[in-house]
């Protein structure tokens, strides 16, 4: 043997973490801190301690979400250069939306959200045909159309946060205040969590299903913006104006984007479940992913969801009791959200401490989208609380 | 288990029926809803509150009780688990894993024990080394920490629920349910009034009350409302309302409010002095005191009242929250004042240059009769202005869910609302009527001898019952005429009207100083005015000459001693779920033994969760384990 006792641990003991990382994982992360520090030293007098704290937070995010999901890098790259394309061509003016061929066909918030939703419709119509088709080239294609898509959506968000500010500085604020601005970073968030997986599972089959409940968010966000003018800036009321607002809302979206995902792979399940049975050949038992794969994929969904509504729920918990005088009030949203976690409870027990799996699990995490939609929707919808902002 | 998962359900379904079912409420709201039957069977359930129903608090005390034992039984086995290395597998038992993988290597196993554990110290793993029969073991874990979240969890869960129960109102269920203390529900008395037995001692550990307090005043006491009533309960110091601030958006929303307090406490040697506002709250102590509201703290008003029956106005002083006793012809009515808004923004009028306009200020009123029943009104101070001519905007509602609908006064020459109570008063004057009326007879075609009364009678239904009156008057006299000659007969009952009115507002000799089309456009909105009112139903019409606005501050205090344990729970709960769900636990082993003078390494791993997620780790182990043994 050549090599000594000494060397040879050494090489045993070679850390696996940064041997795997390339230059572009370099670039990044210096990219992304370079970032956060050129706010820091331009607005960091005007910041507070909490902003500050959050921004150093989210460099970091950003930075290991992307060493840890490197398709995301590109996306953000991408959406981080159009956004500031579109707060450079606005300037100070509102009014360039009008004038401006980009503002006004691209780059405007509302333009932006029309954008992503012809593309999402387009997305659908993809992974459909390349469902049924079997088309591996389809299935690219919607993959493409669904990044587009939801890069559209994150620049709306981004472009009308600045638009909020050039309405008036007092107007302005982060676009997680009404339903309008949720569904949209609904349809983002689960757009995201889709190729996610897809791309961790290599399988493109769920896109079809989880773009059934992007289109029907997009239908929905359709009717606010034409028969409720839903997509209007409006000013917050004084218990809104919180930075709580900007964690406790994603947060939540991120539950409410996971459960969904979950209730879709379950839809998706019970397809397959069954086409075994009767219909082995067809495109149900041979294009879904394997039955075990999305059973993982369900569990996985379900935890990442549990997980940020407890966080999205304990936040809300904390903004409460700075703004309404008590942490907990047993409002209907308050309490819908704790049914949502206690459902969710629920299912984790019967997987794990009575070992239950598939075919009953793919049914309750279907049925539990029935519950995440009322806590969503349903209590703006028939109940009145103090949660009375997102109104219908 | 079952009871875990049957537990977390119920409370679930619980939880449902006061999202339903809006809690809280004023009981006839329910007995309305439910009619009588329904309405006791509800309360007796505890529908109307819930939350702090027996049944509910025992479904919660069960899952607190059951959630102590789970983790009393789990604890120490997850704890053994987590210093267990599993060091008692065999090379068999290690094949039979999903995940697996062997070498042969040609160096003794004494030689690969020191980089191999080190291969595994530096991915994160803990290891134990175990001599085993020809060879040895070496057994490594991480995540061990899964287990602790499992605890944390499941013990966040129990701390959450007791700080919850200090800050509940039990204690005061108990005093309420022993007779101790009574809910007081009537309405609308003074805080001084509500008798000994309706109030809370100082030494309550926890409560959640509201208050309205007016700039410049003061409070010991706050409101705990409940059910279909409320308690008074004293607090251990004085809050005074220093001043009270808002500011409004464009479009007339509140910007923000915010409150000088001092609070005086006997046992601090000076008052603390703070500034609160919507998310900035006061916390002194176990209390804190919040922003929550503004209403009218007792505005001054002065009103003008113009009888609608005639007579000269009335000057009037009243405060808002205030009840006046009044007289009219139709009885005693009684004046509620009950709010004052400084601003009303509305939509501008198109081409105006702005968005959004405030009218000025308005007061709100409700007017009772004898009988209970009340009309609603909303005045406006100044003038509006509609077309380029000024009204004088009063809206009238009889029920809180309509919208009001308005009467529209025409300012008069001197801007003021006298020219148009001229106006009425002459319209209600029989005398004047029948003077008018002959003056167009007179005026009229010889022959028409009835043209006279018929003018009379068509001013005094008008005077009476307004449009919906002379309308009917009308409609009864052409029901004898053939229907050809309908139109054009109704046609000239209007005109006649339109004169005799005419007549009798030239007769007033209202017009000063106005030409003669301001004077014809008065005209015109004054009789729509005047053929409106009798559907206005007040006797008086009440012009806000002057006012001095005062303003209360809402506050919400609050006593919560349970809170730190509460959010104690909260970042427990937090880091367990995370921790069990991300950081799962991860075995691995290493078999070696000695054969023909090479050495059998055998590789196997196994993790609680995320198998799929394990599986692709532990490929990424074997290939790194491969490629630097090839090398050797
Ligand atoms: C509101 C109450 C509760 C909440 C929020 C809660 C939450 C959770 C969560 C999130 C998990 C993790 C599932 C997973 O690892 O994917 C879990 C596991 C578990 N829970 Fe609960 N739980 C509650 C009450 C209970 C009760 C009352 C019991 C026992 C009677 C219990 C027993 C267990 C057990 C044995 C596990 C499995 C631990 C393991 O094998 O890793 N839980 N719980």
């Amino acid at each position: 043997m050549s090599t000594s006792q000494e060397t040879l641990i050494k090489d045993f003991g070679k850390p696996s973490f940064f041997g795997t990382l390339t230059l572009f994982d370099w670039v990044w992360a210096a990219l992304a801190l370079s970032g956060a520090g050129y706010v820091l030293y331009r607005y960091g007098a005007v910041m507070e301690a909490y902003e500050t704290g959050i921004l150093i937070g989210a460099a970091a995010l950003v930075v290991a979400t992307g060493c840890y999901w490197k398709p995301l890098r590109v996306f953000a790259l991408a959406v981080a250069a159009l956004s500031l394309s579109s707060v450079w061509l606005y300037g100070t003016q509102l009014a360039n939306a009008e004038t401006n061929f980009f503002l006004q066909y691209l780059l405007a918030s509302q333009s932006a959200v029309m954008w992503m939703s012809a593309l999402f419709i387009l997305a659908t119509f993809a992974y459909f045909i390349s469902l049924f088709a079997r088309s591996d080239y389809a299935g690219q294609i919607a993959t493409a159309l669904t990044w587009s898509a939801a890069a559209s959506g994150l620049i709306g968000l981004l472009v009308r946060w600045r638009e909020s500010y050039l309405i008036h500085p007092d107007v302005g604020h982060i676009p997680v205040s009404n339903l309008y601005e949720v569904f949209i970073l609904f349809m983002l968030i689960t757009s995201l969590l889709y190729l996610y997986y897809e791309g961790r599972y290599k399988t493109r089959a769920l896109g079809a299903f989880v773009m059934l409940v992007i289109s029907a968010a997009l239908a929905f966000l359709l009717w606010l913006t034409f028969a409720r003018t839903g997509g209007d800036i409006q000013p917050l009321v004084p218990a809104l104006k919180s930075y709580w607002m900007k964690i406790h809302v994603p947060a939540n979206f991120i539950g409410y984007g996971s459960f969904s995902l979950a209730a879709t792979v379950g839809i998706a399940y019970l397809l397959r479940e069954r086409a075994e049975r009767v219909n082995p050949q067809g495109v149900f038992a041979t294009r879904l992913p394997s039955l075990e794969i999305m059973d993982n994929l369900m569990y996985r969904a379900i935890t990442l969801g549990f997980g940020f509504f407890t966080l999205a729920t304990v936040l809300g918990a904390l903004w409460a009791a700075e703004a309404w005088g008590g942490y907990w009030s047993w409002d209907p949203k308050e309490t819908w959200a704790l049914i949502v976690l206690l459902n969710n409870a629920a299912w984790l027990h019967f997987r794990f401490t009575k070992g239950w799996r598939g075919t009953p699990m793919a049914w309750w995490a279907v049925g539990g989208l029935l519950v995440t939609t009322f806590a969503f929707l349903g209590v703006n919808m028939f109940l009145s609380g103090l949660h009375s902002y997102g109104k219908l | 288990m079952n009871l875990a998962i049957t537990l977390l359900v119920a409370l679930a379904v619980s939880s449902v029926v006061g999202t339903v079912l809006q809690q809280n409420k004023a009981y006839e709201s329910y007995i309305i809803k439910f009619g009588p039957f329904w309405f006791e069977v509800y309360k007796a359930l505890g529908l109307y509150d819930v939350y702090s129903a027996g049944w509910f608090v025992f479904v919660l005390g069960f899952l607190l009780v059951s959630t102590s034992l789970c983790v009393y039984r789990n604890a120490p086995g997850f704890v053994r688990e987590m210093r267990d290395f599993r060091l008692q597998h065999s090379a068999r038992s290690l094949r039979a894993f999903a995940q697996h993988g062997e070498w042969a290597v040609a160096l003794n196993a004494e030689a690969l024990i020191a980089p191999l554990e080190n291969y595994l110290r530096a991915r994160g793993f803990r290891v134990r080394i175990k001599p085993q029969g020809a060879g040895l073991l070496l057994a490594g874990m991480k995540g061990a920490a899964n287990r602790v979240g499992y605890i944390l969890t499941h013990v966040a869960v129990v701390v959450i629920c007791i700080g919850g129960l200090l800050d509940g109102n039990l204690p005061l269920k108990i005093k309420e349910w022993r007779g101790e203390v009574r809910l007081e529900t009537k309405p609308g008395i003074l805080i001084a009034d509500v008798p000994q037995e309706s109030r809370l001692p100082v030494s309550n550990p926890s409560y959640r009350g509201g208050i309205n307090i007016p700039e410049g005043a003061s409070t010991r006491d706050v409101i705990l409302r409940l059910r279909d009533g409320y308690f008074v309960q004293a607090l251990p110091f004085e809050i005074a309302v220093k001043d009270f601030r808002i500011e409004f958006y464009d479009n007339g929303q509140p910007k923000s409010f915010e409150s000088d307090l001092v609070l005086i406490d006997p046992e601090r040697e000076e008052p603390l002095v703070q500034t609160i506002s919507v998310n900035r709250p006061l916390l002194y102590k176990n209390f804190a005191i919040y922003q929550s509201s503004f209403t009218d703290g007792g505005s001054r008003l002065s009103l003008r009242a113009w009888p609608l029956g005639g007579g000269a106005a009335m000057s009037m002083e009243g405060v808002v929250g205030g009840n006046y006793k009044l007289t009219s012809p139709e009885g005693a009515l009684s004046l509620e004042l009950t709010d004052f808004r400084l601003h009303n923004v509305k939509t501008a009028p198109p081409g105006s240059g702005k968005k959004f306009a405030d009218i000025g200020p308005s007061f709100i009123f409700k007017l009772r009769n004898e009988r209970g029943e009340a009309l609603e009104f909303e005045n406006y101070m100044l003038p509006l202005n509609l077309d380029g001519r000024g009204f004088y905007m009063s809206g009238v509602r009889s029920n809180e869910n309509l919208p009001f609908s308005p009467l529209r006064i025409p300012v008069d020459a001197q801007g003021g609302v006298a020219g148009f109570m001229r106006f009425h008063a002459a319209l209600r004057d029989p005398a004047q009527r029948v003077k008018a009326a002959q003056q167009v007879a007179s005026a009229g075609p010889a022959g028409a001898s009835t043209l006279g009364e018929t003018a009379a009678e068509l001013l005094e239904r008008f005077a009476a019952g307004g449009f919906a009156a002379t309308q009917e008057y009308i409609r009864t006299k052409l029901a004898s005429l053939p229907s050809e000659q309908r139109e054009q007969v109704a046609r000239a009952y209007i005109t006649l009207l339109q004169n005799s009115l005419y007549t009798l507002y030239m007769n007033l000799d209202l017009a000063q100083a106005t030409d003669a089309g301001k004077q014809q456009q008065f005209f015109q909105d004054a009789v729509d005015a005047l053929g409106a009112l009798p559907e206005y139903g007040a006797p008086f019409y009440f012009e806000l000459a002057d006012f001095n606005q005062l303003q209360a501050s809402g506050l919400q205090i609050t006593r919560t001693p349970g809170k730190g344990i509460v959010y104690l729970g909260f970042g427990m709960i937090v880091i367990g779920v995370f921790v069990m769900f991300y950081l799962p636990q991860r075995r691995v082993w290493l078999a070696l033994s000695e054969e023909g003078g090479q050495t059998r390494v055998l590789l196997a791993g196994a993790s609680n969760r995320d198998p799929l997620g394990f599986a692709r780790e532990f490929e990424l182990l074997r290939d790194g384990l491969t490629e630097r043994l090839q090398r050797l």
